[in-house]
């Protein structure tokens, strides 16, 4: 029959079921399939803390939402065009995530009684009450469907129920016209020598592509066409994926072996999970005793001179706050990377926060101050992970980067670049004796930078520790002079990074505008977006976004002090409100949201009018 | 580690640093053995770490002429363990407390230890809080008075190198600050080990605990209370060195050798875990009617992997597979596609 090709300038999809349904996983595969096509794509996964939370439960319902679109996206969209639901559950979990007139795709199947009853919806079938006028449901009775096409698999039924998801990828394949050869790909290489798997997954993959052509229900096909991206080598990546890449990377360019030291926790694990793989990089991972153990045999490695890591989240960098402060007075590079979640304490192990802001900057005793970076989005990560390990190696200093469960888990094109391209990484080792007095380890250089003489160099024998050392020899001092010195030369050396960052710039508007939307982190695709639309609805707002946290760049004070108005969103209660207002002294105008979840579009937008001169 | 040809002797390993234990302090003793040991054993300077925690033992780092972290309190083990990985061939020697190791640090020891990474590990037990001026310790005997226990403490103290073999460590001793030759003799062979090699050395804290070891430090009594281990000997004590242990099954016996031949008594064997485990629960109090001699001397000594062997091994193993990484196209991924 024929069907009509619709055209799409940005589609959002929303994929839920059961946290056992292999939700993840199929939006992963549609965002590298569409992503391949040539498509911008931002994703946002969103699931349980639990791994396999109760079955049919509102509760254990795993997201996976994304937007696709044939132009510059900078944010997985706010409310879906579609939404794939594999039981009632997922439903009831989503359904105002759902633009009015929105398309409901739903698995009949986990909209039985059980289902239905699990779900709150009781004995009537939300399916056959939406509105038709408010949504478009199509009901599709996707196991059946399954079952039917592995009939003859020799597979039990457990084994066919899981491949259920790929009949849903295949379905949407054929809705947005995508090829089938990623999945079918990914699905060998993951499958290896089990070929009855692999065929039985290929198999299901096509049935579903192939009712999308044959069902009479279904007239329309949507062309998203590719997006005009930069010109450039692409990849999909994921957050803590670019991270991982982007610590190997330095290692590789600073010629210094790689020690990542963790302890799993989410959302941080991936980092440790890629890195494990990479051991032909010469790639060291070590899964500590506990977060504490991590930092500290980062540290070891450091003075032993290796490039040493560690990362966690919220809870286990408090852990390692001691530790992070050691390195601070022993002046050794180390990268502590928060991939921040929500807190206090356990919190919101899955959701996304931005909360530890203040934990980054002050959470240790004493005067002790690291540099502290933010990367943007999941592809930044990569730059952020890489300029972390240079600061930190440059400057022989702790530096804390931030990311957060939001970019750890979302993806995004990536282009990548040529390892020649990078920035080098120029370290202070040193073999030689630096003063008339003998090997001085606390010796400056005119950045205040000292030297890092790692043991089994000759005649360089010293002794660090955490009690506070004499200005040259570094041996033990209790001089109170030299104490406060010691405090202010410290600090001094992290203010004076500020030479070596960039200048804050404008990512849009002008200086004229009537408010500077000011952030940091992973609101930075929200605020893009809402500030793109409303300059061309003809307002006049500026955005720019902070990476630097400290030091700050030298410039933005001015620049924040030339705006009549300063609106800063953050995902926590306004801390960085807090540390613009007492740096800067100026009214900056907080907007937070605390419920675990990114900021939309929509609520960006809303704030900016509501703040705008009437 | 490289051995230097050029002999230096113990003072060369000192730093010009003044010393600053309590006069008459049992870490002298230990501080000069050490010095010494490295000296006969000609260890080059640059590739020797001390590293340590907190508490009074942890400053030892700071009068060591080598590489030394005086690190924070519990964590030198977490230190020793990422050093080690990033340069194994550093002899790295951690400096801890009763304390330090047993208390804020009971963690990162006991995963020290099974993973055997191989690192001589001095613990300095003197069952005070001497830095912060006398509280009672993770080995402070039942009903020990202090200043944080006026009543007497109702902790159950550790018995540590119990812990350590329950920790599955390959190397365990004992020995004493008031005995410099035998320390000399037992840091020569935790020196030689291949792996974790856990020292516990009896330390008099003058100040805070005066007397705490005298049951086996008296030179009235010593003979009596203390059972210097051999390996291949059989255990024999004594004032005239007229008793022996027997083992009745798996329960260890006091015998006197007037009516007992030596060839029935338990001959020590390092590499009996069985044995170990038994001659470590030797640790009654000489009041207690049960009493058995306190052993001295090397416990327990196996053979077994190291971690940072292990791990040099699978990178080594890995890139012989797949190569060297090569970072342009480890950046691109498998499914890249260019615009």
């Amino acid at each position: 029959m024929n069907k009509t090709l619709e055209q799409k300038k940005e589609v959002t999809i929303l994929f839920a079921g059961d946290s056992g349904d292999g939700i993840q996983l199929t939006g992963n595969q549609f965002s590298d399939t569409t992503a391949l096509f040539g498509n911008d794509v931002r994703t946002f996964p969103d699931f349980p803390a639990e791994i396999r939370a109760p079955q049919g439960t509102v509760a254990g319902v795993s997201g996976f939402q994304l937007q696709f679109g044939s132009s510059d996206l900078y944010s997985p969209g706010d409310k879906a065009d579609v939404l794939v639901v594999m039981n009632s559950a997922a439903l009831k979990a989503n359904l105002h995530n759902l633009k009015s007139s929105g398309i409901v795709i739903a698995n009949s199947a986990g909209f039985d009684k059980k289902n239905l009853k699990l779900s709150g919806y009781g004995d009537e079938n939300p399916l056959h009450t939406i509105s038709e006028k408010e949504f478009r449901i199509h009901e599709i009775d996707i196991t059946k469907l399954t079952r039917t096409a592995l009939v003859d698999s020799g597979l039990g039924t457990k084994e066919v129920d899981r491949s259920k998801n790929m009949f849903v990828l295949g379905f949407l394949y054929w809705m947005y016209n995508r090829s089938l050869a990623t999945t079918e790909s990914f699905i060998k290489s993951k499958f290896k020598t089990k070929k009855h798997l692999i065929d039985a997954n290929i198999k299901v993959l096509k049935a579903g592509y192939h009712f999308g052509d044959t069902s009479e229900t279904f007239t329309s096909r949507y062309d998203v066409k590719p997006a005009d991206l930069p010109k450039g080598n692409y990849r999909s990546i994921m957050g803590n994926q670019a991270t991982a890449l982007g610590l190997v990377a330095a290692s590789q360019k600073s010629g210094l072996e790689l020690l990542y030291a963790s302890y799993p926790i989410t959302p941080a694990s991936d980092i440790l999970h890629e890195l494990a793989k990479h051991k032909n990089f010469g790639v060291k991972t070590f899964q500590a005793e506990d977060e504490i153990a991590a930092a500290c045999a980062a540290v070891g490695a450091s003075f032993a001179g290796n490039l040493a890591i560690t990362a966690s989240s919220g809870p286990g960098i408090a852990l390692k706050g001691e530790t992070i402060g050691l390195s601070v007075i022993l002046e050794l590079p180390l990268v502590i990377i928060n991939v921040q979640r929500g807190g206090p304490s356990t919190g919101l192990p899955t959701k996304t926060e931005q909360s530890d802001l203040l934990q980054a900057l002050y959470g240790r005793n004493g005067e002790a101050q690291t540099v502290v970076i933010a990367a943007k989005s999941p592809s930044d990560c990569f730059d952020k992970a890489y300029q972390a390990c240079k600061i930190a190696v440059e400057h022989m200093t702790p530096v804390m980067l931030l990311t957060d469960g939001y970019m750890a888990n979302g993806s995004e094109p990536w282009a990548f670049p040529k390892s020649a391209d990078l920035p080098e990484i120029i370290n202070h080792k040193t073999d030689k004796i630096n003063s008339d007095k003998g090997y001085l380890p606390y010796l400056r250089d005119e950045n205040l930078v000292r030297s890092w003489a790692v043991p089994g160099t000759k005649d360089l024998q010293h002794r660090v520790g955490g009690l506070e050392k004499d200005f040259l020899t570094g041996n033990v001092s209790y001089d109170p002079d030299n104490h406060e010195k010691m405090v202010k030369v410290r600090a001094a050396k992290i203010a004076k990074i500020s030479d070596f960052i960039a200048e804050i710039e404008l990512e849009a508007g002008t200086i004229d505008a009537d408010v500077l939307v000011l952030g940091w982190g992973s609101t930075f695709g929200a605020i893009k977006t809402a500030v793109k639309d409303l300059s061309e609805e003809g307002y006049k707002v500026a955005h720019a976004h902070l990476t630097f946290i400290n030091p700050m760049p030298r410039n933005l004070g001015a620049m924040l002090k030339s705006f009549k108005k300063v609106l800063i969103p953050e995902l926590n209660d306004a801390q960085m409100v807090h540390v613009i207002r007492s740096k800067y002294l100026i009214d900056a105008i907080p907007f937070n949201k605390i419920k675990g979840l990114p900021f939309s579009i929509e609520e960006i937008k809303a704030k900016i009018l509501e703040t705008l001169p009437s | 580690m490289t051995v230097n040809s050029n002999k230096l002797s113990a003072k060369d390993y000192a730093t010009d640093l003044d010393v600053r234990w309590c006069p008459g302090c049992g870490d002298y003793s230990i501080l000069k053995q050490v010095q010494t040991v490295l000296a006969d054993e000609g260890v080059v300077k640059e590739d020797v770490v001390f590293v340590s925690g907190i508490g009074c033992s942890s400053r030892f780092p700071y009068y060591m002429d080598t590489y030394g972290i005086h690190s924070i309190h519990g964590r030198a083990p977490a230190i020793v363990s990422g050093m080690k990985i990033a340069n194994p061939d550093l002899s790295i020697w951690m400096i801890t407390g009763d304390g330090d190791a047993l208390s804020i640090g009971g963690n990162h020891l006991i995963h020290l230890l099974r993973r055997n990474f191989d690192i001589n590990v001095l613990l300095f037990n003197n069952e005070i809080y001497g830095l912060t001026k006398g509280q009672y310790s993770p080995t402070s005997p039942k009903g020990k008075v202090t200043k944080s226990t006026p009543m007497g403490s109702i902790d159950h103290p550790f018995n540590p190198l119990a812990l350590c073999m329950g920790a599955d460590a390959t190397y365990i001793a004992r020995t004493m600050d008031r005995d410099p030759k035998h320390m000399r003799e037992i840091l020569n062979s935790a020196n030689g080990h291949k792996g974790t090699s856990m020292v516990e050395i009896y330390q008099n804290c003058n100040v805070f605990n005066d007397g705490a070891f005298e049951d086996f430090t008296d030179k009235k009594r010593k003979a009596e209370t203390t059972l210097y281990l051999e390996n291949g000997k059989p255990l024999v004590f004594g004032e005239n060195q007229n008793k022996g242990i027997k083992l009745d099954g798996f329960k260890p016996i006091v015998v006197d050798l007037d009516s007992t031949s030596v060839d029935e008594l338990w001959i020590h064997d390092e590499s009996d875990k069985i044995k170990a485990t038994i001659l470590i629960g030797f640790f009654s109090d000489p009041s207690d009617l049960d009493f058995l001699p306190r052993p001295f001397g090397v416990f327990y000594q196996k053979d077994r992997f190291i971690y940072e062997e292990a791990l040099i091994n699978q990178v080594a193993e890995v890139t012989k597979r797949k190569g060297k990484g090569d970072l342009d196209s480890l950046l691109a991924g498998s499914n890249a596609w260019t615009i």
